[in-house]
């Protein structure tokens, strides 16, 4: 008896010890590939931010790195840049996405081949994003200098690229451009499982179609938005392929974001200490702005 | 909808149709005019000024781009770490997903939390170190090296894709073929695989695009002529011969093609999946 009882307790224990391993098992070769190829050079990345590096060598300065970032002013420029950049792309980007998921929400004709169209600019790869813009806004090539100038929007038709006041709009809109279907596919996805009673109770009880927005819609898309938003905005700031290819930083650092700044300082100058160092700065913000997105994300789902 | 006069449904109707046709010009303008350069004869260019369609039409700027220059081989190079990294990435967040739509364990919020996190790591950051390591172990200069970093920045995103599409999937389906007699790994390949197949084909296309399109990676690790990705050889080719518009676009065009195709055929279940699933957490 106590035998059979024995063995029905180390069953039960291997049982358990499947239990608590298997979901870890299905995990394992995500989290092994994310933690030596992600967690570990960022572990690496970070000490650099505590070392000077020249050609050869490098030695230990402390906080010195940091010290540096106080008094560089180019790094103060491209920090207001970079708010600049992230705000003004992410905001268009929302709003005419949340406005084409609304429209392709009804049925109308030719809908589905519309929806394949204006979700195309996605698959397009990020450096020929940058480049057809780049082209487009060439006088030259491009028909956009030639708009501009023909609506008195510029007294030449030249590249706006090429103008320190206006050349971070050309990668804005680049940016815009290619960022508009993520906020469509994602919102338009989240307002399909919205359920149709509650607008047709709505409906009944007299709101409007504006009230409804804000009443239903809004309210339900919000989870989705909030954490979109900070998935974008954090890819958007980080990211410095499109300015990197349309202007590199240019003219007259008018462009220089930090992530285009850190490219530059990593890889041109040679001080990966003071690159990795900026690179800190830049993942302490963001990852403090992920933090209160996630708080505030689970106190909409909490009240919801 | 009552108390709307004729005049404003007719209004509504117009603004819907106009606000459309305004995204959809939007969207196709630069991919159009990339197109349009890259039929135009050399001559045509600067003579003819800016019109919708030049008056004659030639191939021959593809034509000296795949015979005169390595882009066949950027491009082959491109599909085979793109298909490589899509195919890995989509098993291993298929796996992952997997666990956290299913299981309830400890530890399963901080995993997520550390998933997402790395979503905010700047690239530029670990570049350097990434760079030393894969120069150890000899990967760099090596499409290996680009599949195995591609695969382990996608995979955040693709589990949580995954994880969206599984939480789609009816509980009851695996738990009744489990009372039938499947292991737990049965249910998942007879039952929620085949189920899951849209999500699936969704985040292959997502990480494919990904891959397809990155650059930065691809400029530090990459040097010799035969290992370049597309998006590379491009950039390099740019930088060489930044006169040569038509050869340029006709380039472009050709490195469209795939992603676009690919994305055309997959981007409805990318909605359809996402929908199934609603994203939440």
């Amino acid at each position: 008896m106590t035998a059979i009882a024995e063995d029905i307790g180390s069953l039960q224990r291997q049982a358990d010890r499947r239990r608590f391993l298997e979901p870890w098992l299905y995990l394992s070769p995500a989290l092994i590939l994310i933690f030596t190829v992600l967690i570990v050079p960022l572990v690496i990345g970070i000490s650099y931010s505590f070392r000077k590096f020249s050609a050869f060598r490098s030695e230990y300065v402390g906080l010195g790195q940091y010290r540096a970032m106080l008094s560089d002013t180019v790094l103060h420029g491209a920090l207001v840049n970079t708010l600049w950049w992230t705000v003004a792309s992410l905001a268009l980007q929302f709003f005419f996405g949340l406005g084409l998921a609304l429209l392709l929400n009804r049925p109308f004709i030719g809908q589905r081949i519309v929806q394949g169209l204006v979700f195309l600019p996605w698959a397009v790869p990020i450096f020929l994003t940058g480049l057809t813009w780049s082209w487009l806004f060439n006088p030259v090539i491009g028909p956009l200098p030639h708009v501009f100038h023909a609506i008195g929007l510029q007294a030449e038709p030249v590249t706006i690229l090429a103008d320190p006041a206006t050349a971070m709009w050309g990668p804005i809109i680049a940016n815009v451009w290619f960022g508009i279907p993520f906020f469509a596919i994602t919102l338009l996805a989240a307002r399909k499982s919205i359920p149709s009673e509650l607008y047709e109770a709505a409906a009944i009880d007299g709101a409007s179609p504006w009230q409804q927005f804000t009443k239903v819609t809004l309210p339900f898309l919000a989870p989705t938005i909030a954490i979109t938003v900070m998935l974008r905005t954090v890819w958007i700031a980080t990211f410095a392929d499109l300015i990197y290819v349309m202007t590199a930083g240019g003219p007259a650092g008018s462009t220089n974001t930090i992530a285009t700044y850190i490219y530059v300082s990593a890889f041109k100058s040679l001080d990966k200490g003071y690159a990795s160092a900026i690179a800190v700065l830049l993942l302490v913000l963001l990852i403090a702005y992920a933090l209160i997105v996630i708080q505030m994300r689970r106190a909409l789902l909490r009240d919801a | 909808m009552p108390g709307q006069s004729r005049f404003q449904r007719i209004a509504g109707t117009i603004g819907v149709y106009g606000a459309i046709a305004c995204y959809v010009v939007f969207a196709l303008l630069p991919i159009y005019w990339t197109i349009k350069i890259s039929v135009t004869p050399q001559d045509l260019l600067y003579s003819e000024g800016i019109r919708l369609w030049p008056s004659r039409m030639t191939l021959a700027n593809y034509a000296s781009v795949l015979e005169a220059t390595d882009f066949p081989r950027y491009f082959l190079n491109s599909i085979i770490v793109s298909v490589a990294t899509a195919v890995i990435v989509t098993a291993v967040a298929s796996f992952a997903g997997y666990a956290l739509s299913r299981f309830r364990f400890r530890g399963k919020a901080l995993v997520s939390l550390v998933l997402l996190l790395t979503q905010t790591f700047p690239l530029v950051m670990v570049i350097p170190p990434i760079y030393r390591i894969m120069g150890q172990l000899g990967l760099t200069d090596n499409l290996y090296g680009l599949i195995i970093i591609y695969t382990a920045f996608n995979i955040a995103f693709a589990t949580f894709l995954m994880q969206s599409f599984l939480d789609g999937v009816p509980k009851d389906l695996e738990e009744a073929a489990m009372i039938d007699g499947c292991t737990r790994f049965e249910a998942l390949r007879r039952v929620i695989l085949p189920l899951t197949l849209p999500g699936m084909g969704a985040t292959v296309a997502f990480v494919f695009t990904a891959a397809w399109s990155e650059l930065l990676f691809g400029l530090m690790l990459i040097n010799s002529e035969s290992q370049k990705t597309f998006s590379v050889g491009l950039l390099t080719f740019v930088g060489k011969f930044a006169v040569d518009w038509g050869q340029m676009m006709a380039a472009s065009v050709l490195a469209l093609i795939p992603v676009c195709l690919f994305f055309l055929f997959l981007q409805r279940y990318l909605v359809t999946g996402l929908t199934a699933g609603a994203v939440k957490g």
